[in-house]
């Protein structure tokens, strides 16, 4: 089980660097978009209390650690602190197969961010759960560009622990 | 971006206008003494050796022996040798393919289809003449697998499904092996019926499997061009099997594929 965390960790940790590819991106004051986090300084949140706010996609905001079903556990990961704030996951077990993934803490100040939490976040947390399952090693597809490679299925793979 | 659990190398590089994996398992060059240094030199000189193909060859850098011997701006003879064996490989593959492999896809001089298989299988040959008998070389989607992932067992390679995106199609497993799918990318259609001039539709996507990156992703380019009749031709190609997804949904597969199949 730990090493499925090491793999969703890292997976975090090397999309927020693979961002870097992605330069010029206008930053705005952590004001003009507090309605969508409902905080405004997202890098001051330290617990993981639960919040109404959902990522697009399927990963609730907030910890699942009060919802679980029969056979579920809940095993949170380190937060781990990346130039864009402090990213934290909590995953749900069953029979040690992934069912849930929830997001307890992203960045959340900047239109950067707001990429990362609303597309490429919650994609590419879906991807290393495709990847998990099928065990594989790499992907083969009609190329991709340098920038689709964060979105892809082998940039999951690559930052796999 | 270089990473990955202890013992296990990995490393992401842009170049060439995409992102290159490599994939060194833990162990697989324990037979050489300190195999784990030489391994990371090599990985070195492989990047190293992809941004010089890249500076060489790149149809969309003025200065690249490609564009300007592609205008005239100098002879071959003034070019990178490696320009000449390029061109004389392209030759034969186009030969062999009826045409359908080209290197003027869009009306220029572009050896892309050759140079990045070509480029991929090179650099993982760098790493095994380090010592290492097992890696993973993957070039935006054209992967290189030398030895096997691990002791008796095969690489396992996703097939991206073109029309759900973040999907697999099906898994090939093998070892010493090559992987390369050519289709419509990020950008749309992009490989032209050079006997039509119209971008090829047959197909969503084809997969070529065969031993050596070089020709195997030389050959996707060309069944992918060639569509529907890719089939008969890749059967015709001894050590070599294709799959495809046409642009409809169907799928087919020459008769030795399954052989590859999880």
């Amino acid at each position: 089980m730990r090493r499925v965390i090491l793999t969703i960790a890292g997976t975090i940790a090397g999309l927020v660097a693979l961002l870097s590819f992605k330069s010029h991106v206008p930053t705005v004051p952590s004001a003009s978009v507090s309605t969508t986090g409902g905080t405004s300084s997202a890098s001051g949140a330290s617990s993981s209390s639960s919040s109404p706010a959902t990522v697009p996609g399927e990963f609730p905001m907030g910890s699942l650690a009060g919802k679980l079903s029969a056979g579920e556990t809940s095993v949170t990961g380190h937060v781990a602190n990346t130039v864009y704030g402090p990213v934290q996951i909590q995953l749900v077990m069953r029979s040690s197969k992934i069912v849930k993934v929830a997001v307890l803490q992203q960045p959340m100040n900047t239109i950067h961010d707001i990429q990362i939490g609303e597309f490429a976040f919650p994609k590419l947390i879906g991807e290393t759960l495709t990847a998990q399952t099928a065990k594989i090693d790499a992907v083969s597809g009609a190329s991709y560009t340098s920038a689709g490679y964060i979105q892809s299925l082998q940039s999951a793979l690559d930052n796999q622990a | 971006m270089t990473g990955g659990q202890a013992g296990r190398l990995r490393h992401a590089e842009r170049v060439m206008g995409t992102v290159v994996s490599f994939d060194v398992p833990p162990c697989a060059g324990e037979a050489v003494g300190s195999a784990g240094y030489e391994i990371g030199g090599a990985l070195g000189e492989a990047v190293r050796w992809l941004h010089w193909v890249d500076a060489t060859f790149s149809p969309y850098l003025e200065d690249s022996d490609v564009s300007r011997f592609g205008t005239g701006a100098v002879s071959l003879a003034q070019c990178a040798p490696e320009l000449t064996e390029v061109l004389e490989a392209c030759a034969a593959v186009s030969a062999l393919s009826g045409g359908y492999f080209t290197t003027t896809p869009g009306g220029r001089f572009d050896p892309s289809g050759y140079v990045k298989g070509w480029a991929i299988e090179r650099a993982a040959a760098m790493i095994t003449a380090a010592g290492s008998a097992e890696h993973c070389v993957n070039g935006g989607g054209d992967v290189q697998c030398v030895g096997n992932r691990g002791p008796d067992q095969p690489w396992r390679i996703g097939i991206a499904d073109p029309l759900r995106v973040g999907s697999l199609a099906l898994v090939v497993t093998g070892s010493d092996f090559a992987v390369a799918t050519s289709g419509v990318a990020e950008r749309g259609p992009h490989i032209v019926n050079p006997h039509t001039g119209q971008p090829a539709t047959d197909l969503a996507s084809v997969t070529v499997v065969g031993s050596g990156l070089t020709l195997t992703d030389a050959y996707a380019t060309a069944a992918f061009a060639m569509g529907s009749g890719a089939r008969d031709w890749v059967e015709s190609l001894d050590g070599y099997e294709a799959f495809a997804i046409t642009s409809r949904g169907a799928d087919w597969q020459t008769s030795g594929f399954r052989a590859y199949l999880a």
